[in-house]
């Protein structure tokens, strides 16, 4: 997926959210609506407008000492309401590494 | 902005003239390279120091003729990452042989010191105080250097040659 | 292998002091992130899709075992139990936590490893030839120059922030096992009319968005003058080089702008003004490096011990011998390399079980000394002809005996899109595929040598360029394809390949890799016709209108 670190205009085309990595060991988050992070996507605040995602990212990237690397990105929501990652870069980073590490001796 | 000098933090006593500022009467002065350039006789009978900020996009070469007049050159770091005016200091002392202060300005940044000093720098515009305060201290990070500058700091290999030669006179 | 000495401990310990305060400073924000980042990266600190990468420094590929049992335990204490080795010979850990990364490299400090640039706009791990000091027909050890060269460029305080990366390799052999023409500075050793060792300097290779071959600024810089010339070369860059836009800012830009004539004045005119200074490289100065490497103590073994040809009636162990075991300039010896390219597993990585079990058996059969080539595997380059079956056998234990290297299925990939955040596309999985599609050793064995280079971006980490069949993922609205590409080459006749079609989607790509493979079957013009010599005799047309009749 086009690094998303490349970023010039915010503009979204449909739900999303704002990641980042947290600083002391890298691990991936979520910018919550209480103006915090969390690990899980559950609790990612979403933004639907170009204006929203802005906003939130303005205030994530704020937050240096935290996080690093914040940008937008895509989420699906399911009907159930499920927050699930909205492109296969997303899905890596929520989910973990698509290949199979063990291999049969 | 503090200065550092000689390891702690000191009084400016240069003063910056921006291009469309009038020179002041007397006391020294820092002057952008375009300024100076245009008039480099009138400047330098000023009473009072004169010092030039130097570009570093912009080769030293011009600015020769003039050194052993100028009380300060300046160099910049436009951005801590942009690292041309290491090789403007290097020139300036070892090819040129400037002994008057070498002054860096711009973003100038503590984890840079150390680096900056074996290039030939003398003097520093530290960004932020905490790190001005910090220079003596940052200054005695390394005890090893491998490569030679003009900083007069004994190398790695030469102090093992210098080893070597001790061992086998004793021998 | 170098031994370090009182003042290379004590520079690498202050680096791990100096980087525990930036740590402790950037934790605490007194740095930001801007500030940090450029500090991070010159201690190898990587920021990737969930975690952090540490890049640890294998210098020139040599690894004692102690340092390789050190390796294993920052996998262990540190990571999640496994290291990938690189196309730089170096080592990366993926799951690092920056606040623990001061104790990591001060672990791997007391073994005399470091991570200094290994990232940055700075001059990086100066690579060589794998099989240094051991290959038949080396002119002389490459090691000696690379230890020069490393020491030169670290901590250099006029060279750490240059407009890019900087890359050096060395080679000292016909054979260039280092690819040294796809580097910003490649050293060719050898020695001139009278004797005397040099280095023919090429300058300005490359491959990433832009690939390049490098070319010949001097034939012949006597060895004495090679750390003055290459501070000219560097002084240049760091004035001239762009620093307006990441993608042009390589050395390889500013030579192809100037042109290399130009080039190499602005470069002889720096060097005229230093070549008589400190930097001269006195024999004295090169012959102190040289007292600290230390060579193993050979024993004067036959060519066929018993032990061997008591094993030939294994046809197991006689593949893998005639696969993995190369010529070593002792006779009685061989080198042996570890393939790290198991059937359905990710190139080039290794567990902290299998680093500890490597270890191990160089202390047993190869002086305690291992090596980490650019194509992903490891070797180890003392080994007795007589310990060959018995090594086998302990190899194949721990999943190092495959015998596919340089065949079809021994592939150098990136880490891609499962792991890097520069990524586009996935490159591991394409890997795995490929090694399952080609897993019979007797087809592989029929193909014959055959590199197979994957990329997840343009960056080419992967070296798809040069790769006998590249491929480079890319992203198409949201999707994974691969561009593939063939007849490049990475040795003395360094080459980049040729684009044979439009992008193929991920699920096509092991298939279309056959359909060239059987392309290049029917149309070779012998068995031992080798892949890129058929794509030089016959260009991409065939192997275009194969891959493309049906798609």
């Amino acid at each position: 997926m086009t690094s998303p670190l490349e970023q010039k205009k915010i503009r979204i085309t449909g739900p999303s959210v704002v990641t980042a990595n947290r600083t002391w060991d890298g691990a991936v988050i979520w910018r919550t609506a209480a103006h915090g992070w969390s690990a899980e996507l559950a609790d990612a605040a979403i933004v639907r407008t170009s204006d929203e995602a802005r906003t939130l990212l303005a205030e994530s990237v704020a937050d240096d000492v935290g996080a690093i690397g914040a940008y937008i990105a895509p989420v699906e929501i399911k009907n159930s309401g499920a927050i699930k990652p909205g492109n296969l870069r997303e899905h890596i980073r929520a989910e973990g590494l698509t290949i199979d590490l063990s291999v049969p001796a | 902005m503090p200065l550092v000098k000689n390891g702690k933090i000191a009084t400016d006593t240069f003063v910056h003239v921006a291009d469309d500022a009038e020179l002041p009467g007397d006391g020294a002065i820092l002057v952008s390279a375009a300024r100076f350039l245009e008039n480099p006789e009138a400047i330098l009978r000023r009473p009072g120091k004169t010092g030039v900020i130097w570009p570093n996009n912009r080769d030293v070469d011009d600015l020769v003729q003039y050194l052993d007049r100028l009380a300060v050159v300046g160099l910049v770091f436009p951005s801590f990452r942009d690292g041309r005016a290491y090789s403007q200091a290097r020139l300036l002392r070892e090819r040129h042989g400037f002994r008057g202060e070498l002054r860096a300005t711009g973003q100038v940044l503590r984890d840079q010191f150390m680096f900056m000093l074996r290039a030939g720098f003398d003097a520093f515009e530290v960004k932020k105080e905490a790190d001005a305060d910090a220079f003596a201290n940052t200054a005695k990070r390394y005890s090893v250097f491998y490569q030679p500058t003009g900083d007069g700091r004994l190398t790695a290999l030469h102090q093992r040659m210098q080893l070597r030669h001790s061992e086998s006179a004793s021998q | 292998m170098y031994a370090y000495d009182e003042l290379d401990r004590t520079l690498i310990n202050e680096r791990v002091s100096e980087f525990r305060d930036q740590v402790k400073r950037r934790l605490s924000g007194e740095l930001t992130e801007d500030e940090f980042k450029m500090l991070r990266l010159q201690n190898g600190v990587y920021l990737q899709l969930h975690a952090y990468m540490f890049r640890v420094a294998i210098p020139y590929g040599t690894l004692s075992s102690k340092q390789l049992r050190r390796l294993a335990h920052v996998a262990r204490r540190y990571d999640r139990g496994y290291g990938h080795f690189t196309t730089r010979q170096n080592i990366q850990f993926n799951w690092i936590k920056l606040a623990e990364l001061p104790d990591a490299l001060s672990d791997l400090a007391e073994v005399g490893i470091h991570a200094m640039q290994t990232s940055g706009n700075n001059t990086r791990n100066v690579t060589s030839d794998q099989w240094a000091g051991v290959a038949p027909g080396e002119i002389e050890d490459p090691r000696i120059w690379s230890e020069l060269l490393r020491q030169y460029t670290t901590l250099h305080p006029e060279f750490s922030f240059l407009p890019r990366k900087f890359k050096f390799a060395i080679t000292a052999s016909a054979h260039d096992r280092a690819a040294i023409k796809v580097h910003d500075i490649g050293l060719r050793l050898h020695k001139n009319a009278a004797g005397e060792t040099g280095f023919e300097v090429l300058v300005g290779g490359g491959l990433g968005r832009t690939p390049f071959i490098g070319k010949t600024i001097k034939p012949f810089v006597p060895g004495r003058d090679l750390l003055s010339y290459v501070e000219a070369i560097l002084r240049v860059y760091n004035q001239y080089g762009r620093r307006d836009n990441i993608y042009k800012a390589r050395i390889k830009i500013l030579v192809h702008e100037l042109g290399i004539e130009k080039f190499a004045q602005e470069v002889e005119e720096e060097w005229l003004q230093i070549r008589d200074s400190a930097l001269t490289l006195d024999a004295s100065v090169v012959e102190e490096v040289r007292s600290r490497f230390s060579y193993p103590v050979y024993e004067k073994l036959p060519h066929m011990p018993d032990e061997l040809k008591k094993a030939a009636h294994d046809p197991l162990f006689e593949r893998w011998r005639k696969n993995s075991v190369f010529p070593h300039k002792v006779p009685g010896y061989a080198i042996v390399v570890l393939s790290l390219k198991p059937v359905g597993g990710p190139p080039g990585d290794a567990t902290a079980e299998q680093m500890d079990a490597i270890a191990d058996l160089a202390d047993k059969y190869s002086f305690g000394e291992i090596r980490v080539g650019h194509e992903q595997n490891l070797a180890l380059p003392h080994v007795a002809r007589r310990d060959l079956p018995v090594l086998w056998q302990a190899l194949d234990k721990i999943g190092v005996a495959t015998p596919n290297v340089n065949l079809v299925s021994d592939i150098i990939a990136c880490p891609g899109l499962d792991y890097c955040s520069l990524a586009n596309a996935r490159s591991i999985p394409i890997a795995q595929e490929l090694t399952r599609r080609f897993a019979n050793h007797d087809t592989a064995n029929l193909i014959g040598r055959l590199h197979i280079n994957i990329s997840g971006c343009i960056n080419a980490c992967g070296h798809h360029h040069v790769g006998h069949i590249g491929i480079l993922g890319v992203e198409k609205n949201g999707e994974e394809f691969y561009q593939i590409t063939i007849g490049g080459r990475a040795d003395e006749n360094a080459e980049v390949g040729t684009l044979i079609g439009p992008a193929v989607k991920y699920g096509e790509v092991a298939d279309v890799i056959e359909d060239i493979v059987e392309a290049y079957l029917a149309l070779r013009a012998r068995p031992d016709e080798p892949f890129v010599d058929t794509v030089k005799r016959l260009g991409v047309e065939p192997f275009r209108e194969r891959v493309y009749a049906t798609r």
